[in-house]
């Protein structure tokens, strides 16, 4: 195993603090919507419209919001899947130390794809149903000419049996797989470079729930096990505070809370967090608390609301809220809310 | 699953050390095969539950083995002309004798001409008192087996007994007094590979343009895709009749033969193209080549290792749905007469003999090439069905 302790090397980025992995200011990703004959652009869907955060290194960044909210678009900008619109992604890469993912050339993004890796929510379409196990697993260390032949199959027999997989299925195809199997195969995948970060994108969502505690368990073994950083993309509060350091709640392209996972929920500081929160289901049926009814729907993205993007739902909503954008504040130690009444509220979390 | 984490009720609660090997679970099917079986193994297992597409897997090679062998099978040279014999009807191999007893070794009965009085016609009927028993593999006319080798063996015959310029027409023979028979088979040969030749070269042009048009977007695509609808917007026969008249007509047949081939797949690369095109364009998004293109693979090899393979038996299937067309297309632009001519033998030519009433009426035999067009052309389609059907063996 190669050590994760980063080469300072390059620009520190603005707002960095010792011990950051990622630092993502003020990103951007519009989509166009294109109509008619010769597909003019009629609009734009804000999917991300100016996200903020700090990724340390070894922890857990769990990203959670609704469906719709940018979450996935935020993680695949990242990945640089997507060119952003604008705003910087710093990551603080092994050999290369500080880069501008969005900026960076074509050289610089490979090497940095190899310290950057992605755990696809569908096992089933992330995987080429056409290659065998050891296609699929040895590929990213073929391609990156980090071992073949003989050895290529050793690495994917050692990754096989690090995910909890038998080497022996190693000449098997996908399709042999339950889901859960199959999403082991992706983490394979995703752990064979041994990258830096992996950025999980709803890694259990698709599967049972069965499965779900296997997967999760298996992540914070390999994250302890090989040092690995993730950003966790996921809509289930209870998975993300089970595997979460620190969580950023989403909205309709913003985030408009971020805390360490603790106080997050304990003491949320943004009406939507409380709502969201409100929605997780108790085990207990003598303590289901009363849960918030959001009314109207989420905003459509391509015309959010002014203001806030959260007023038109909100039950504190005052009058600044409907013309200002709260800017995102630290209101306590690591603990960054985006709305403008924080200071007067008093928000009830999950109980303890 | 046997781990005691699928009882819990919670994804929060602990489950046992995640590396712990999983249990060896096959959850689709028993049969251990299944485990390690690639596409096409896969593809093969669900195309052979299609009774009649295998049924028909049969009947197309039959005939592309006839075009292949057709100078063996043919038992007579197809442009021989037996003057004797114009019009003659087809002569039945039989194996019962006119009293009903069976012969075991087939045979086919003499003929005897005469004239009708009325209509001053001369026509044939069969002659109980002579039988001429058929063998195989027998002696016959001298020919170059693929322009190559030099043979005279026959598939079917006449036993060697039999006296010279005896009839042996199976189909009867057209207006020359040529064997319908053998004109078929050889005829089998142009017709048959004309629908592959032109489907290939359809193929080309589709991939390439389809491969553009899906893989890269944008204003490609749309001029790509305008120049499609243009395409499939233009009547076919009229053009075919305009692309046909170009060709000069003192052309040896073999020109006349590719003028025509290429004629077809400039018409017919159309409906592969967007085939290939769909399918780069639903692979694009698929998240296993969004996670190659992560690993640092090269775009060839995205293009290769993971799309081609993808579609391919998408492809494969689309290709065989279009032969017959192709088959089709040559047939009726040799009957309008656009296509080949004479000396050439191919389906379309023979079927122009029969192009009148009289003929449909009094030699019903020399529609027979039309009735190997049908054959071939279900049996393709069906095939076709059957691949299509097989061609994705991992739809959830």
């Amino acid at each position: 195993m190669t050590t994760n302790t980063p080469v300072q090397t390059g620009t520190v980025p603005a707002g960095a603090v010792d011990g950051d992995l990622l630092v993502v200011r003020d990103l951007v990703k519009h989509f166009p919507i294109r109509k008619g004959f010769w597909s003019k652009v009629v609009g734009h869907v804000r999917a991300v419209d100016g996200v903020s955060f700090n990724v340390r290194q070894g922890e857990t960044l769990g990203l959670v919001g609704e469906s719709g909210c940018g979450k996935t678009t935020t993680s695949r900008l990242v990945m640089r899947a997507y060119q952003p619109t604008g705003g910087t992604i710093h990551f603080r890469d092994r050999t290369q130390g500080w880069l501008d993912i969005p900026t960076a050339s074509a050289t610089q993004v490979r090497g940095v794809r190899r310290n950057l890796q992605m755990i696809f929510q569908d096992p089933y379409s992330s995987l080429n149903p056409r290659m065998t196990l050891l296609d699929i697993i040895g590929e990213p260390l073929m391609v990156n000419g980090v071992a073949k032949g003989s050895e290529l199959q050793d690495r994917v027999a050692e990754l096989l049996r690090l995910v909890g997989l038998h080497p022996e299925y190693m000449a098997r195809y996908p399709h042999a797989f339950s889901g859960g199997q199959r999403q082991r195969v992706g983490i394979a995948r995703a752990i064979a470079l041994e990258p830096q970060l992996v950025v999980c994108d709803e890694p259990v969502s698709a599967l049972d729930v069965s499965i779900q505690a296997q997967t999760l368990n298996l992540l914070e073994d390999l994250q302890a096990r090989l040092g690995l950083t993730y950003i966790f993309v996921a809509h289930d509060l209870s998975v993300v505070q089970h595997v979460s350091t620190r969580v950023a709640v989403m909205y309709v392209g913003r985030i408009v809370e971020c805390a360490p996972t603790e106080d997050l929920f304990f003491s949320p500081k943004h009406p939507y967090t409380e709502a969201l929160l409100s929605a997780v289901p108790t085990p207990d049926p003598t303590r289901r608390g009363s849960r918030i009814f959001l009314a109207g729907e989420v905003p459509d993205a391509s015309n959010p609301p002014p203001g806030c993007h959260f007023h038109p739902r909100c039950r504190y909503a005052a009058d600044i809220c409907r013309t200002t954008v709260p800017p995102l504040t630290e209101i306590a130690p690591g603990h960054t809310v985006a709305c403008h009444m924080s200071g007067q509220l008093s928000l009830t979390g999950v109980h303890a | 699953m046997t781990t005691t984490a699928s009882s819990m009720p919670s994804p929060v609660s602990a489950a046992p050390d995640p590396r712990a090997p999983l249990p060896i679970a096959t959850p689709r099917s028993e049969d251990s095969k299944v485990l390690v079986a690639s596409q096409w193994k896969l593809m093969f297992w669900r195309f052979r539950r299609h009774r009649l597409a295998m049924v028909c897997t049969v009947v197309v090679l039959f005939f592309y083995v006839v075009a292949l062998f057709a100078e063996v099978i043919a038992p007579l040279d197809p442009n021989k002309v037996y003057n004797l014999y114009r019009y003659a009807p087809p002569q039945p191999i039989s194996f019962l004798d006119k009293d009903g007893g069976f012969s075991l070794r087939p045979f086919v009965l003499g003929m005897k001409s005469s004239r009708n009085t009325e209509t001053l016609r001369i026509t044939y009927v069969p002659d109980p008192t002579k039988r001429f028993p058929v063998n195989f593999f027998v002696k016959g006319e001298r020919y170059k087996f693929w322009g190559l080798w030099e043979s005279d063996v026959h598939l079917l015959g006449l036993a060697p007994d039999a006296p010279a310029n005896t009839p042996f027409f199976l189909l009867g023979t057209d207006r020359l007094g040529r064997d319908m028979f053998s004109r078929i088979v050889y005829g089998a040969r142009i017709s048959l590979s004309i629908g592959l030749v032109g489907v290939l070269l359809s193929l080309v042009f589709g991939i390439l343009l389809g491969g553009i048009s899906g893989y890269y977007g944008g204003w490609l695509d749309a001029v790509i895709q305008r120049i499609i609808e243009f395409i499939r917007s233009l009547p076919t026969i009229p053009v075919w009749m305009a692309l046909g008249a170009a060709m000069p007509p003192k052309w040896p047949p073999e020109y006349v033969y590719f003028g025509i081939t290429i004629i077809l797949s400039l018409l017919g690369w159309t409906g592969l193209a967007r085939v290939v095109r769909g399918r780069f364009l639903a692979l694009r998004e698929e998240d296993f080549v969004l996670a190659a293109r992560l690993t640092n693979c090269s775009e060839s090899r995205i293009i290769f290792r993971h799309m081609v393979p993808s579609f391919a038996s998408h492809i494969i299937a689309s290709i065989t749905l279009a032969v017959p067309g192709m088959i089709m297309s040559e047939t009726s632009l040799s009957f309008l007469g656009l296509g080949l001519r004479s000396p050439v033998i191919s389906w379309g030519v023979l079927l122009q003999e029969a192009q009148n009433i009289q003929t449909v009426a009094l030699f019903p035999w020399l529609l027979i090439p039309g009735a190997a067009v049908i054959l071939i052309v279900l049996a393709f389609s069906f095939v076709g069905d059957g691949l299509r059907d097989a061609a994705d063996p991992y739809g959830r």
